[in-house]
């Protein structure tokens, strides 16, 4: 009994912060429709900034004014990067807005380590709160108590404030209809700054008001964003009331899983998730979207053309540089140019269903990961001979698409990208929590190519041999009927129906090509690095192929292999200064602003500017 | 006359609030029948009742004796019912020709082929309901520059691609210039006299509906108040009456 | 008071509007009349911004309010009431209303709620309740109500007796006449002649996206041709 009644109270106590970093997010999105991919990293900020505010203000009153400035740092912070970025993409497609606020996650992770270091810093404990109180026979920390205070506190405040004042009815209307808001004389600009104000502060509170439980680190930006993900989605897109019963439902559940089921605490929020979303699709207090917007990443209004002359011969002549790389270049060079195809694959397998079929994917990882492992595994428990092993990659890959995509699919644009996250989070509790298996944080080693192929020139051509056919064979899918109904139904998917088009196989059937290919790409990853670890599903390893796209360019079918080409070589260059992750995301939010084309469509335009000149 | 559609007492709430009642019609086969009515009178949830968008909570329409309640929009597609969209659709990232080629490659159960190239499947077939439509001389520029005129023109083809021996049209000229408007309309009443394709459409254009529907049913508040030939409901003092053109006489305030 | 020049609006690759051409003086009280989808509510959303005109001007008080901001049209004390209505449907009447809320206006009354629940009875009685629990004609009070509350000096009614009982049409005629003795100058847009022409004296016809007829409704009724061809069915 005594345990029991801890144990909860533990959950309830955890169930704070999630719920202030929930609250925030669900209440940007019911205002201004971003999904604040960021949204973790102000968590973080404000666990640091609390821990320097508390250099200077000490006793139990500091401790809480402490938090509040903290909260009001942040806040001000994300009220700061509303106006210089996201203000200006309110009318962007989604996939812009989301690429743009991993920008932000990569500056803020850099920022974070210039200005506090890369120790973790230990939390103070808070003081008059730092002892435990009996209870039942169990002691119970002061602090959680006063955690289970705050969150129904900041619940009732966020109530009162959305329902006495002015400024929260004005949110309410706007979370509605904001054309009509505005055109009631009500200025939108300012209610969208006032609404990411308060979001990002309610995110730097939750982060500061952890710090005695669990310090500050450079882990809790991503850490966070899964459960609070899963949490928005349980609760209801844009419902706070939602968000607060799904925290403490996950927290409950994620600490009696401590108690009975040690090894699947992770996964199993997952699984209230999934079971949630089953009965009820939209959250327990969500509501379906009356309209589907535009396709997430938007229409190119150029068709789909054959490469001309020159682009073809730029192709030969990069194949035919790729041929003679281990001629002239240098061992170095092979590893990198290995990593550019493996990443080119992976890249190409998200731009097929993201690009021609509009479904973004935030947890691509899973299917590269899935493949990776899947090899790894067949190699370490069943001796399996690397070239069934990298038939296995992909078939790993194809299914799990197919299993995600089966319950993904149901939900369109945003609540597609985060179930598709929360999916890859799932993988990776696996990887990681599984330990007699997947070797958890050890990952698997050993898995090295067969004898024939251990030579690195040899692996060289055998992953251009297998990337490159791959990557050839998605080209030759767009171009097939395939690819065109594909198209269709993300130009406009009620004329696709009323055309004969099966709407939902030729997603699913997508997503089953992409998973295939990234799993392959898993595959061949694999053996190139000779070990996989929990890494290759993480939320970073999504991003990246995310970033990939993006920095090709969304519509050109090549833009893979440019966007992998920067990537690495960007990362290789950069990874030797200092602050790379902050260079790179001002890069990505450049681009996102200035040239939203990527690399490869900039170049083409200029190419054609040039030629029709 | 055999009827190609049968509608029965199709009927469709909203919360209580009747958007369509008791609607039953026959549609006799080669007819043009117009839908009309004020806004709200329930012609878009008819439309999409018969298309499988909406399920409606009772009644049924027989389309060749086969009953459309609870189908899927693709199955009744499938049947051989063709559709256009008051707000015009089409595959915008595509050219002219691969718009209709993709429904074309639809029709002959190509959506899943991975193997071929799909810009030379059906070209031939394309650019001649390209012709028919008057819209061959663009079949290579790309759907997104199109006039609007021409996408409603394109949409049409890509629905007759499909072959469809019904075509539901929704506010076929909605947008469009007066003059074009009756352009679209001569081509469309063309094209299914010569392919005997029945039509049933809703229209604003009272110009458009008097001079290309063959009859005329007229919905008020989910009812329909008349039905009959375009002479017949224009004299109709019940239509006149809900339908603006009360002049001074017979206002229901 | 009000004036619109030579606009010409889209929607999407639509043409809708045509050179829409015409004005509205203070105090008046001006009909947009028309068939479904001849134009009627693009005219209002155009002068409102919330379609922007390719080309022309709005003139509002002598001031250009083409491409402003439709937050900063609806601040100089133009006040719109929607055809879909758009009440937000998870507020209460009373939150709806503090939506529209706007400062007061020399040379105009200050609308309060007290005084909007006096003219609209029914929606006192319901203040506590949520807007998606109203009837049809009292979510058209309410939109109404709730522009009032920003105190405008030109309202813009798209299509008020639409979809109400007739009892209620009543009510609304003798509201708008009310507004109008305060001195509100209205535009409304209308498919109901009758209704139009009891509270509004002047008549402008509009067919197509072409303003076809501009004057009295006696002279509207005189022209033979122009009721033939635009009104009749």
């Amino acid at each position: 009994m005594g345990l029991l009644v801890a144990q909860l109270l533990a959950g309830l106590a955890n169930a704070a912060a999630l719920f202030l970093v929930a609250s925030g997010l669900s209440l940007i999105f019911g205002v201004t429709r971003i999904v604040n991919f960021a949204h973790g990293s102000l968590y973080m900020l404000g666990a640091y900034c609390g821990y320097t505010a508390l250099q200077y203000l000490t006793g139990p009153l500091g401790f809480w004014a402490a938090a509040l400035a903290a909260a009001v740092a942040v806040g001000l912070f994300g009220l700061l990067v509303e106006c210089l970025i996201l203000r200006r993409l309110y009318k962007a497609p989604e996939l812009f807005q989301l690429v743009a606020t991993f920008g932000v996650v990569l500056v803020v992770q850099d920022l974070t380590l210039m200005l506090w270091g890369a120790e973790d810093l230990l939390g103070p404990r808070a003081p008059g709160l730092d002892r435990a109180v009996m209870l039942f026979g169990q002691p119970v920390p002061e602090y959680d108590l006063a955690l289970i205070a705050v969150a129904p506190l900041v619940l009732l405040g966020l109530w009162l404030l959305m329902t006495k004042t002015r400024a929260g009815i004005l949110i309410r209307a706007a979370t509605q209809d904001r054309e009509m808001v505005g055109a009631l004389g009500i200025n939108q600009s300012l209610l969208f700054s006032g609404v990411f104000f308060l979001g990002a502060a309610l995110a730097g509170l939750g982060g500061a008001l952890q710090l005695p439980k669990g310090g500050a680190d450079l882990t809790l930006d991503l850490g966070i964003l899964a459960p609070a993900f899963v949490v928005v989605v349980i609760g209801g897109m844009g419902s706070i009331g939602g968000a607060f019963v799904a925290a403490v439902l996950i927290s409950v559940v994620n600490v009696f899983g401590v108690l009975y089921l040690p090894e699947s605490t992770l996964v199993l929020m997952y699984v209230v998730m999934a079971v949630v979303l089953l009965v009820r699709p939209h959250g327990l207090f969500g509501r379906a979207e009356l309209q589907a917007g535009p396709p997430a990443a938007g229409i190119p209004d150029r068709p789909l053309a054959p490469l001309g002359p020159r682009w073809r011969t730029a192709a030969l002549a990069l194949i035919g540089l790729l041929a003679v790389l281990p001629l002239i270049g240098s061992d170095f060079a092979l590893v990198l140019a290995t990593d550019i195809v493996v990443l080119a694959l992976f890249a190409a397998s998200l731009h097929f269903m993201l690009s021609l079929g509009g479904l973004i994917s935030f947890g691509h990882a899973a299917l590269f990961g899935g493949g990776a492992y899947a090899a790894a595994l067949a190699v370490t428990y069943a001796e399996t001979p690397m070239e069934l092993a990298l038939l296995l990659a992909p078939l790993a890959g194809g299914w799990l698409a197919f299993a995600i995509g089966w319950f993904c699919l149901r939900l369109t644009g945003v609540y597609f990208a985060m179930l598709t996250l929360a999916f890859a989070q799932l993988l990776w509790s696996l990887a990681f929590q599984w330990t007699e298996v997947t070797g958890g944080d050890d990952g698997l080693i050993g898995i090295w190519p067969a004898a024939w192929a251990s030579d690195g020139t040899v692996y060289y051509y055998l992953t251009i041999v297998l990337g490159g056919g791959a990557i050839l064979m998605l080209r030759h899918l767009a171009h097939s009927p395939f690819g065109y109904a594909l198209r269709a139904a993300r130009d406009s998917e009620k004329r696709a129906r009323v055309s004969g088009i099966r709407v939902d196989r030729v997603r699913l059937a997508a997503m089953v090509v992409s998973g295939t290919m990234a799993g392959l790409a898993g595959g061949l990853f694999v053996f190139s690095k000779g070990s996989v670890f929990p890494s290759a599903l993480e939320i970073a390893r999504s991003f990246d192929a995310l970033i990939m796209v993006f920095l090709g360019g969304v519509d050109a079918l090549g833009g893979p292999l440019v966007g992998a080409a920067a990537l690495t070589l960007l990362q290789d260059w950069l990874s030797r200064l200092e602050s790379w992750r902050l260079l790179l995301g001002l890069a990505v939010i450049a681009i996102v602003l200035l040239a939203p084309t990527g690399i490869a469509g900039f170049a083409g335009r200029l190419l054609r500017r040039r030629e029709a000149s | 006359m055999n009827a190609v559609l049968e509608v029965r007492g199709l009927s469709k709430a909203f919360g209580g609030v009747h958007a369509v009642e008791d609607l039953g019609f026959d549609l006799r086969a080669g007819e043009r029948l117009a839908l009309i009515g004020p806004n709200g009178a329930g012609k878009s949830t008819s439309f999409q009742m018969l298309m499988g968008e909406l399920r409606p909570d009772a009644g049924t329409a027989c389309f060749e004796g086969v009953d459309l309640v609870g189908m899927e929009p693709r199955e009744i597609w499938a049947l051989g019912v063709g559709r256009t969209f008051q707000i015009t659709s089409v595959f915008a990232s595509m050219t002219v020709a691969e718009n209709v080629q993709t429904a074309l490659q639809a029709r002959n159960g190509q959506s899943f082929d991975p193997f071929r190239r799909a810009r030379a499947l059906h070209r031939d077939e394309a650019i001649s309901l390209l012709e028919r439509v008057g819209m061959a001389e663009q079949a290579d520029r790309p759907a997104s520059v199109l006039a609007y005129g021409d996408v409603k023109r394109l949409e049409f083809a890509i629905a007759l691609a499909g072959e469809p021996r019904l075509l539901l049209m929704d506010e076929p000229t909605a947008g469009m210039a007066p003059r074009e408007r009756h352009a679209l309309m001569d081509l469309v009443s063309g094209i299914v006299a010569e392919r005997g394709i029945s039509v049933l459409f809703t229209e604003h254009d009272m110009d458009v509906v008097f001079g290309h529907a063959d009859r005329i049913m007229v919905l008020d508040r989910g009812r329909l108040i008349a039905d009959g030939t375009p002479d017949a409901v224009r004299a109709d003092a019940k239509v006149r009456s809900v339908y603006l053109g009360s002049g001074a006489e017979t206002g229901h305030a | 008071m009000l004036e619109v020049a030579a606009v010409n609006s889209f929607y999407g690759k639509a043409h809708i509007l045509f050179d829409v051409s015409f004005s509205v003086g203070k105090g008046e009280a001006v009909a947009l009349l028309g068939r479904n989808g001849a134009g009627k509510s693009t005219v209002l959303k155009s002068i409102l911004q919330l379609v922007r005109p390719e080309s022309g001007k709005v003139l509002f008080e002598g001031r250009d309010i083409t491409r402003l901001p439709p937050h900063r049209i609806a601040r100089l004390g133009l006040g719109y009431v929607p055809e879909e209505r758009r009440i937000f449907a998870d507020l209460t009447v009373s939150e709806n209303l503090e939506v529209g809320r706007q400062p007061a206006r020399t040379g105009l009354p200050l609308w309060t709620p007290e005084r909007l629940f006096e003219l609209f009875p029914n929606l006192a009685e319901r203040r506590n309740a949520l807007g998606g629990t109203l009837s049809g004609g009292e979510q058209q009070m309410l939109t109404i109500a709730r522009t009032l509350m920003g105190n405008p000096r030109l309202l813009l009614l798209d299509e008020p007796s639409e979809g109400i009982a007739p009892v209620i049409v009543e009510q609304m005629a003798r509201t708008i006449r009310a507004l109008k003795d305060a001195g509100v100058t209205v535009l409304l847009s209308e498919q109901n002649l009758r209704f139009a022409r009891t509270v509004a004296e002047r008549a402008l016809i509009i067919d197509s996206g072409h303003i076809r007829f501009d004057g009295s409704f006696v002279d509207l009724e005189a022209d033979a041709e122009i009721s033939a061809s635009y009104l009749a069915v």
